[in-house]
């Protein structure tokens, strides 16, 4: 078991660094080595699944990593429920996606670097997964933070690739630098960061961060922002498109963003704590649960409307992404981390499918990313087509694939709870299938809209094979029981102060074979199915009026206005350019000055000049006469003496 | 007690002490008074076999060992000292340089 547990994590690594040292000159060898060591930690997280089958949940294995005083630092992993499907998302699609990236790069002469890259990624991202404390969840989170930077970047030389590095790797330090607070504040609170402490001294004495649980809720969820790219700080997710589109479908849409949904569900209980303000900020009614609630559901909705007007295919994904993690968000803020946690699967399965499908298109059309320069592939990439088709139909919600089960869970529990968010959610939906059937109308079908698209043929096998698996996974993740399997590990919590929702009343009402699994949204709240079944349907049928063989964009010809704002992100990164950016460097010169004149004033002015005259005249005492320093030495010595002697 | 000529002629710690101070003082004037390096050389080390002799002396009248083991540590020192000193010393001299410690005064402002 520890064995196994060592491997999955160190193998990764021991990959990128064998890369690095041993075939950075040999590219097909570094890729077989990720390849294969990706491949090899999937098989070993199935081995773990299956021998967790027969033990008792969580299993916890604890070093100390260092102790100074009764501070101890441990490092440790955590297997449960969580973190296993956590773990089988990450290495599963994780080796998917590096057997992609071997037909996507290509000949790229950098790919030994490329993969030494995937393969940090691989070890930090597991690292997160496996984590028992949250000092561990940061380390790795930072590292993560490290290798998306290296991959976002990975055509450094291509300026607007090192800039979107540059800006992801900042708004990431912004939200961290919340989130270690928040780990700070957790520590001096409770005084201990393992999970399980944490979990079973809430539930004995859920006062114990008195008045400041509301403010270390926030803190923490800050960290959460800032990976999940959420409002305010989702502006880098959609300029981190500019990686290699693998990259994209791996860490900016599978795992990495969704790490802080993991985060969410993994410290459940300090964000479920009742709001608690320290004294003078009491009149701050709300809790934690609320901020996460109404941030993730204004994500979800304004990214997905930006998505709406957007013409560069991976922009439209990555604002889809923003979109769903919104989702993720709002169900923990429903107390609902079991549905989140079943849509980050199957999301992390079709929208990697839809990134990796993009990509196999931009291969084809000489990357090409432009939808309006695409269209007519269905005859020309019939494979990419169809796994495409289900990706998108998987996204939107329609009813045998796994979109709708986990997204409608959330939809039905949004509106149970709160009609505004329940709106908002039914709206995204809608607007989801608008813009994907947008994408998908105007890149795919009808009649071949440039050169390149005309001449686009299907790719190799190393391409589609992983498509056609994940295709696969996106049909059939919704009813093979994610959330059952997920439900004894947060009924076995006891939650002394939390309502949390679960999708059956008891474990044993849950469906217990797929076809009752098919039909339960439509038994547990047939309200909310055949809302967003309607929703769905009205928006594929506009996006089909609108878009279907269309020349140009008739919303963007009808609706300037509002269209040009959408096209321009809502304006987010010019606001943040002229009031974040303007305000550092005003900042910067006010510094700037106090520095030049101030302290370099006072320095310079007046300590330096005294050090100056001083010096100007004790130099004369050093004649060169060695003769004469020794007989300053002897009269110092006897007059030393007689002091010493006399006292 | 009525002191003998015996009690005069048994040589004591305060005997060894005068001699080592007397050698010392001499080397130090040495040092402060005469130009030649080599000769300055030499007082240094009458300086150091002074000392030498101070803890040869408490050593044996204190029944310990912990002198003499310092002696050691001095003369090996020394000789180290001396090997350096004296290497520059002939360095000078082959450059033609004069030797008198007066003229090595480039240290200073």
């Amino acid at each position: 078991m520890t064995i196994i547990l060592f491997g999955i994590l160190f193998l990764p690594i021991f990959s990128a660094l064998s890369i690095t040292f041993f075939s950075q000159k040999h590219p097909s060898i570094s890729a077989g080595i990720s390849i294969a060591i990706s491949c090899i930690t999937f098989l070993l997280t199935c081995v773990l699944c299956a021998m967790t089958q027969s033990q008792t949940l969580p299993i916890e294995i604890v070093y100390t990593w260092l102790s100074v005083g009764n501070l101890s630092v441990d490092l440790g992993f955590l297997v449960d429920r969580l973190s296993l499907i956590m773990l089988f998302v990450v290495t599963g699609v994780g080796s998917l996606i590096h057997i992609y990236s071997k037909g996507y790069m290509g000949k790229d002469p950098s790919l030994s670097r490329y993969f030494a890259s995937l393969s940090i990624f691989m070890f930090s991202m597991i690292g997160i997964v496996l984590a028992n404390n949250f000092l561990m969840i940061f380390i790795f989170w930072e590292m993560v933070g490290l290798s998306s930077y290296l991959l976002i970047g990975f055509w450094m030389t291509k300026g607007s690739a090192a800039d979107a590095a540059k800006k992801a790797f900042l708004c990431n330090r912004i939200g961290d630098t919340g989130f270690l607070l928040g780990i700070i504040l957790v520590w001096s609170c409770l005084g201990t960061l393992r999970f399980g402490e944490i979990s079973n001294l809430l539930s004995t004495n859920p006062a114990a961060f008195s008045s400041l649980a509301t403010i270390t809720g926030l803190l923490l969820l800050c960290g959460v922002i800032g990976k999940s790219a959420q409002f305010p700080l989702h502006v880098w997710l959609p300029d981190a498109m500019e990686g290699p589109t693998p990259v994209s479908a791996l860490i900016h849409a599978a795992t990495m963003v969704a790490a802080g949904v993991y985060l969410l569900a993994r410290g459940f209980d300090i964000f479920a704590l009742s709001a608690a303000w320290p004294q003078g900020l009491d009149w701050l009614k709300f809790s934690t649960l609320d901020v996460i609630a109404t941030i993730g559901a204004f994500t979800a909705l304004m990214a997905a409307l930006i998505a709406v007007q957007q013409n560069d295919i991976k922009r439209i994904l990555a604002y889809s992404t923003l979109s769903q993690l919104g989702y993720m968000v709002m169900a923990i803020g429903l107390s609902y981390p079991i549905a989140a946690m079943y849509h980050l699967t199957t999301h992390a399965f079709f929208k990697a499918l839809l990134f990796l499908g993009a990509g196999s298109v931009i291969v084809a059309l000489h990357h090409e990313q432009n939808i309006w320069k695409m269209g007519g592939l269905q005859k020309r990439m019939p494979i990419t087509f169809w796994t495409f088709l289900i990706a998108t139909l998987a996204l939107c919600g329609i009813p045998p694939l796994s979109g709708f089960f986990s997204k409608d869970y959330i939809v039905a529990e949004a509106l149970h709870k709160n009609a505004y968010l329940g709106t908002i959610a039914l709206v995204t939906a809608f607007l989801t299938t608008f813009y994907m059937g947008r994408l998908f109308f105007v890149s795919f079908i009808g009649r071949t809209r440039s050169k390149v698209s005309d001449h686009a043929k299907e790719n190799s096998t190393i391409i589609t094979m992983p498509l056609i698996l994940l295709a696969i996974a996106s049909v059939f993740a919704g009813f093979i029981g994610i959330d059952s399997y997920l439900m004894p590990h947060y009924s076995s919590q006891s939650l002394a102060n939390t309502n949390m929702v679960f999708p059956y009343p008891s474990i044993d009402q849950a469906p217990d074979n797929w076809f009752k699994m098919l039909i339960y949204p439509f038994k547990h709240a047939p309200m909310a199915a055949i809302l967003s079944i309607c929703a769905v349907i009205a928006g594929g049928f506009l996006s089909f009026i609108f878009y279907f063989n269309a020349k140009n964009d008739i919303l963007s010809s009808k609706f300037k206005t509002v269209s040009l704002w959408l096209k321009n992100r809502l304006y987010f990164d010019e606001l943040y350019q002229n009031s974040a950016v303007w305000l550092q460097d005003k900042l910067a010169l006010i510094c700037d000055f106090i520095d030049r004149w101030i302290i370099g004033g006072i320095i310079i002015g007046i300590i330096y000049r005294i050090v100056d005259l001083i010096g100007r005249f004790c130099r004369f005492s050093q004649t060169g006469n060695i003769q004469t320093y020794t007989a300053i030495f002897v009269l110092g010595i006897i007059v030393l003496s007689y002091w010493v002697i006399n006292w | 007690m009525i002191a003998t000529i015996e009690t005069y002629l048994t040589i004591g710690l305060g005997h060894y002490l005068t001699v080592s101070v007397i050698l010392f003082c001499l080397g130090l004037l040495g040092i402060m008074t005469r130009r030649n390096i080599l000769v300055v050389y030499m007082s240094l080390e009458l300086m150091l076999n002074a000392a030498n002799l101070a803890l040869i002396a408490f050593s044996r009248f204190n029944q310990n060992l912990d002198g003499q083991i310092m002696v050691m540590m001095v003369v090996t020192v020394a000789a180290a000292e001396v090997a350096v000193g004296l290497a520059l010393i002939v360095s000078l001299a082959r450059h033609k340089l004069p030797i008198w410690i007066d003229n090595l005064n480039k240290l200073k402002y």
